[in-house]
Formats: structure tokens, C-alpha cells, sequence
């Protein structure tokens, strides 16, 4: 379709759309649309909104069928962002396995990292033998990856709605969060930290002491977010009342986190069954009762704040050990441990000049033992576990299979955001189309976990 | 799966389980003490993937069975037992024996797995989402594994149930033979399962039967194939780095 003179065109499309009236909108036309729309006639318009998002979220496609304003179907169309990272991972060591599946959502990485080591190590059966430190380190890890992933949900929930103020505010203090994650594990995003039987690294010194420094600051992020933000008559406007999904519909859809606590359900697993010693910290599980858009945001606001007082207590317990002397940070059976440690050098970071110095030097056996655990990798027993966490989004769930062989013979990610995004439809239907970008925005998907 | 190749030495060097033991797939393989039987799904001979006259690698005689944890017995620990007792009971209700619509129950890990007939799926899912004993209100989807040497049931679809009101999660699993991928749908019991089964049906090639609009939800309508199946391939190039030649990962060298 020319976009000088937007003009119908009969479609030639799959069948059952022959003779539909097509338009292609190329921005700022649409005044003559809706004119060359209104002399048609025709009683029922979809709408194209997407495939792409100008937005964090990655790409998606909303296909809304509208009677003036209001949305009377919608539903959402997935699958640009397919890279079969499942399938990868089924010709990769069980190592190798971490550097795939933290490409999958990208916002929050660590936990799927989390939860496909937690996955791997019970297959191993070895979850009791992870270092008490290593623990410590995945639950600092996620709980600022949470704060991080709500920001992006909220920040980038503003911009869709023109607030580019909410999205600035918001991106700035994750900054601080991607400032400790690059002094952690060397990189902003894809980590491949949490390995399994424990974390790549420990902690640099100091480390603890940059977190402190940096909770005020987000805190303080946090305030001014909020103060911008929940009084503000005009998001209340925008959001109350909007993509509404009460409990029942929630829990028929399956969709949990901030979704089902929003609409009253104190479900956390977390809390339900602890993993990573969650039952030993100090936290409340958030509710509200508005169960739409504006009471997601509530909860996410808070659950931030509650993140926060996990982190401080993980500090105090890592400083508390901090002064005890070294902990490993890795499990003790060298035949699952990896055997290197990381080292930063005059070239780069890299495995530490000890390693090599004994590996190259001193002893054979360490060589090849080095080599076979890197190339060929370690065997897990045949079976297939399935491990859930609480993701910032909802329930991810990790289902391996093992053969009992050096790779995964099937690994499956549960990602929150691909069950959640089914709740669209039944948030949208009936609004307008600017609610549906309010509705979106509430649900909070990242496309690249839905599509994986 | 008719577009797929086969990768190399992946499918050939692998034999079904009963011819190697001439024996079903309900083969069993002692197991070292204090551990649960294991059937018997295949046995790799070989390492590195490679087989016949070219295989100088000097592993050509190596024979590993592949063999996943078998049928449990009781007492299955903790709420297992009761889940089980009680479902058998509401079954029993239904006028269906336990033992017609749930083959095995496996326990491994602390994970609870009940092996049910697909002409029963629903039948159970509703029971176990309905009684308020047991109470699985929430369906974590259902996700495939493609076994292909798993004779007659090649195709598994699993799901993760969770019971919010009891604190409780079990596992269902399902088996379809390949010439017949057919499993009744379970979006009329969980409705979030409407995606998931898409998505098995699109990598997978599993039917769910009464599914309101079983198509392609990650793939491209048009995509031939089901991409996650064993028989179907990764796919990829070799890469040039500095004079030598990485291949694609599913040419690599596999350790069986």
C-alpha cells in the first residue's frame, strides 16, 4: 500500500480473509485511514499492533479486533524472538547449559540461572554439598536481580505511556544494580555466574561494602519513583481500573508473581517451598487487592523494598563470614567442580596464572583432569527433576531430563512471562486500545524468556 | 519425522532397547542397592560418535545402557502415599480402577511422578484440581520429551501440577506412540495450558485433541517439521577462526 494515499486494497491473505479491506499504516495517516475506514463502512476492524515494540519488552504482536474504541478480541502473537535456546542446550555440556538458558529473559538472567542450577545439582543430588557462601551469593544475586527486573517492569511501563521521566528514574538506579553485577561477574547482562555446584567466582573484596553504598541510592530511586508515580492523578487514571484479572481468573490462567499477589493471594515460593535457604531471612510477602494494573505496580513497588531488607541481611551474614577466613564458593567433588579459577591479568581476565602454572607445569593428572572436565564434561544420572522458583515475573519452572549422559537429554523452561502473556486477551477485551498498552505494560513480559 | 535427518552416528549407533535385550521396554536393570529400579530405554555402543570400519578411536566395544528410574513402591514418603490413596479413591468413584488410569508412580528426587493413560488424562486432572483433598489448582503447562527408542510410547508430555491450598507438587506424564501422537487437551480443566499445549504441539508434533486452535506458536505457520524432536536436526555451519575450523555444534564430538 503506497503510504502517500492510503487507499483499501482487497486482501489476498490465507483464506477466509478474501475481499477484507487492507491498509497499511505508515505513521501520520491516519486521518485519511479512518476517513477511507468511515466511507467503507465496514463493521469489523483488526488491528495490527505490532510485530516490533519500541519498548524493553522485545517483539511482539498484538492483533486487536476494535468497534471504535473499544477492544472487542485481542489477541497476542509470539514467537519473533524463537532462537531454540532449548534446543541448543541439548548439545552442550550441563556447564554450558548456564551461558544459553540466561539468555533467555533477559532482564532477569539470574534467575533462570538459578533455577537451571538448582535443577542440575538435584538431578546430581548433591543440593546439600553447595557451599553455605555460594548460597548466600545466589540469593544477593537475585535479589537485586528482582529489584532490577521491577524497575524495568515499572520504567518501562511509564514509557509506553509517554513518561519517559518513569524510564530515566528507573534506569538510573538499576544502573547501580548493573554496576554491582560487572564487579561481580564482569558483565552487565548474561552472566553465566551461577554454575552448577555453586558460582563462577567468589565475591572481589569489597564487594559487600559497594553493595552498601549502593542500597541507600536505590532506596532513594525507589522513593522518588514512587512519589512520581502512585500519587500521580494522572497514572492513577491511567492505570486504576485497568487490566483487570481478579484471583480466580489468575489462577486459571496460571498466572502468579506480581499478577496473582495483586489480586490478593499471599503465593510466593519463596515462602511455599523454600529453596536456597529463603526460609531463614526476614521478608514479607506483598499483597493488594485492586487485581489491575495500578495494584501490580503497588506490589512491585513494595516487593523492591523487601528485596532490599533480604540483601541486608545476606550482607551481614557474607561479612560475618568475611571475617571467619576464606569459604569455598564451589562444591568439594572435583568431578563436578569446575577446575579453574578466574584471574585478572595485564591481558584480560582469564584463569589465574596459578591454575596454569600447575596445570602446565607441575602435574599431568591435573591437566587431564582439567581438560576432560572442559571438553567432555560430567555425567548426571539418568532421571528428570522439575525445579520452580519465584521469578520477578511469576513461576519459572526448570524440567530436566538426563540420559545419563554429559549434556541434557531435554531441558524445558516454564518461563512466567510465556504463561502470563496469555492473560492479554481477558485484560484487553472491552477497554480501549490505550488500555491495552497499560495491560501490557502490567503483565510485564520479556519477550525473549516467552519465545526462548 | 519425515523432514528431519538424522544426525551422524547419532541415531545409527543406537539400538532400540528390546532388541538389545530382546526383551520390551519394561525392562528392568538391577540397581546398585537402595535404589529404585530402572527400565531400560537403550544401549550406546561407541564413544565420540563414531561407528563402523571408521571408528579407530579404539571405544568400539564400549556399551553403555541407558536406563531411567522405574516404578516405585510404597511407601512413596511423605504426602505421596496420601495424594495417591486419595486419588484412588475419587477415581474409584468415577468407576475407573487406579491401576487402568495410572500405570506406574515414580519417585526419584523427592519429585512424585504419576504415569497416567491418555484415555484418562482428563478424568484425572479434574480429580486432582476438584477434590478438596487434594486441591491442584494450578497447571504449570505441560512440556514434551521425545524418546525415540522408547517403543510404542515415543512421544511424553509431562505436567507439573501445584496445589496452592495444600503446599503440595506431583508431576503427570503421558505417553503417545509416534504413529498416533494423539493426547486429549487439558484446557478444559486448566485453561493455561491453552500455550503450552501450542507450543509441545509445535515442537513435538503432539495433538491435543479438543484444543480450541491447536497451530504453530513459536515456529512460522508454514514451518516444516517439529524442531524439538530427537530425529530433527540443530542445524549449523562450520566456523573459521584463525586457520582452523570449529564444526557445528551437532557435528562435534559427543560423549553418548
Amino acid at each position: 500500500m503506497s503510504s502517500t494515499t492510503p487507499s483499501a486494497t482487497r486482501g489476498a491473505g490465507p483464506a477466509g480473509t478474501e475481499g477484507v479491506h487492507e491498509f497499511t499504516a505508515t505513521g501520520g495517516d491516519w486521518d485519511q485511514i479512518s476517513a477511507e475506514a468511515e466511507r467503507l463502512g465496514d463493521e469489523r476492524i483488526v488491528v495490527n499492533m505490532g510485530p516490533q515494540h519500541p519498548s524493553t519488552h522485545g517483539v511482539l504482536r498484538v492483533v486487536l479486533e476494535i468497534e471504535g474504541e473499544t477492544v472487542t478480541e485481542a489477541r497476542a502473537g509470539i514467537g519473533f524472538l524463537h532462537t531454540g535456546i532449548e534446543k541448543n542446550m541439548e548439545f552442550r555440556t550441563w556447564t554450558q547449559g548456564v551461558t544459553f538458558c540466561t539468555r533467555m529473559d533477559y532482564v532477569a538472567p539470574l534467575f533462570q540461572e538459578a533455577g537451571y542450577c538448582l535443577a542440575v545439582e538435584k538431578l546430581l543430588d548433591i543440593t546439600d554439598d553447595v557451599p553455605e557462601r555460594a548460597t548466600l551469593i545466589r540469593v544477593l544475586m537475585m535479589e537485586l536481580n528482582r529489584v532490577a527486573s521491577h524497575m524495568v517492569a515499572i520504567g518501562s511501563g511509564g514509557n509506553e505511556l509517554g513518561a519517559t521521566t518513569m524510564m530515566t528514574i528507573a534506569f538510573r538506579d538499576r544502573e547501580e544494580i548493573m554496576r554491582i553485577f560487572e564487579a561481580v561477574t564482569g558483565l552487565r547482562m548474561n552472566h553465566a555466574y551461577i554454575r552448577p555446584g555453586g558460582v563462577a567466582q567468589d565475591l572481589a573484596p569489597g564487594t559487600t561494602q559497594m553493595v552498601r553504598d549502593a542500597i541507600p541510592k536505590i532506596r532513594n530511586g525507589i522513593a522518588e519513583l514512587e512519589k512520581i508515580t502512585l500519587a500521580n492523578p494522572i497514572f492513577i487514571g491511567r492505570q486504576q481500573g485497568v487490566g483487570y484479572l481478579p484471583l480466580a481468573g489468575a489462577i486459571a490462567l496460571g498466572a502468579a508473581g506480581p499478577i496473582l499477589r495483586a489480586a490478593g493471594l499471599p503465593f510466593d515460593l519463596r515462602r511455599t517451598q523454600p529453596y536456597c535457604g529463603y526460609e531463614t531471612y526476614d521478608f514479607e510477602i506483598v499483597t493488594e487487592t485492586g487485581a489491575d494494573a495500578y495494584a501490580r505496580m503497588v506490589v512491585r513497588f513494595r516487593e523492591m523494598r523487601e528485596s532490599l531488607k533480604i540483601v541486608q541481611q545476606v550482607l551481614d551474614r557474607l561479612e560475618a563470614q568475611d571475617r571467619q577466613g576464606k569459604h569455598p564458593v564451589m562444591v568439594a567433588d572435583k568431578k563436578i567442580a569446575w577446575p579453574a579459577q578466574l584471574a585478572v591479568g595485564t591481558d584480560g581476565q582469564g584463569n589465574s596464572l596459578e591454575h596454569i602454572k600447575e596445570i602446565m607445569g607441575t602435574s599431568m593428572e591435573a591437566l587431564i583432569h582439567h581438560f576432560k572436565l572442559v571438553t567432555e564434561g560430567f555425567r548426571v544420572p539418568a532421571g528428570q527433576v522439575y525445579q520452580q522458583i519465584e521469578h520477578p515475573k511469576g513461576i519459572l519452572g526448570v524440567h530436566l531430563v538426563s540420559d545419563g549422559g554429559t549434556r541434557p537429554y531435554r531441558a524445558h523452561f516454564r518461563d512466567p512471562s510465556f504463561n502470563n502473556l496469555q492473560t492479554l486477551g481477558i485484560m484487553c477485551e472491552g477497554g480501549t486500545i490505550a488500555d491495552v498498552v497499560v495491560a501490557l505494560a502490567s503483565i510485564d513480559p520479556v519477550l525473549g524468556g516467552v519465545d526462548r | 519425522m519425515s523432514t528431519g535427518t538424522t544426525g551422524p552416528g547419532e541415531e545409527q549407533q543406537r539400538e532400540p532397547a528390546h532388541e538389545a535385550q530382546e526383551a520390551g521396554s519394561q525392562q528392568l536393570v538391577q540397581p546398585p542397592k537402595g535404589v529404585a529400579p530402572l527400565e531400560l530405554l537403550e544401549v550406546r555402543k561407541g564413544l565420540f560418535g563414531v561407528r563402523g570400519t571408521g571408528d579407530t578411536s579404539g571405544f568400539g566395544r564400549l556399551e553403555r545402557t541407558v536406563a531411567m528410574p522405574g516404578p516405585s513402591t510404597r511407601p512413596y514418603g511423605g504426602y505421596f502415599d496420601e495424594v495417591v490413596d486419595i486419588l484412588a479413591e475419587v477415581l474409584e468413584e468415577a468407576s475407573v480402577a487406579f491401576e487402568d488410569a495410572v500405570e506406574k508412580v515414580v519417585v526419584f528426587r523427592g519429585e512424585m511422578t504419576l504415569y497416567v493413560v491418555r484415555e484418562h488424562l482428563e478424568l484425572v486432572a479434574r480429580s486432582l484440581r476438584d477434590d478438596q483433598d487434594l486441591r491442584f489448582e494450578l497447571c504449570l503447562g505441560v512440556n514434551g520429551v521425545h524418546y525415540p527408542n522408547d517403543a510404542g510410547r515415543e512421544l511424553h508430555a509431562v505436567y507439573p501440577l501445584l496445589s496452592v491450598t495444600h503446599n503440595r507438587t506431583i508431576r503427570l506424564e503421558v505417553a503417545a506412540p509416534d504413529a498416533d501422537p494423539h493426547i486429549p487437551t487439558l484446557t478444559q480443566v486448566y485453561p493455561a495450558n491453552n500455550w503450552h499445549e501450542r507450543e509441545t504441539w509445535d515442537f513435538f508434533g503432539l495433538i491435543f485433541d479438543g484444543h480450541p486452535a491447536l497451530t504453530r506458536i513459536e515456529m512460522p505457520d508454514d514451518w516444516p517439521g517439529h524442531p524439538q524432536r530427537k530425529d530433527y536436526p540443530l542445524g549449523g555451519i562450520p566456523v573459521e577462526y584463525k586457520g582452523a575450523t570449529v564444526p557445528a555444534p551437532d557435528q562435534r564430538r559427543s560423549y553418548n
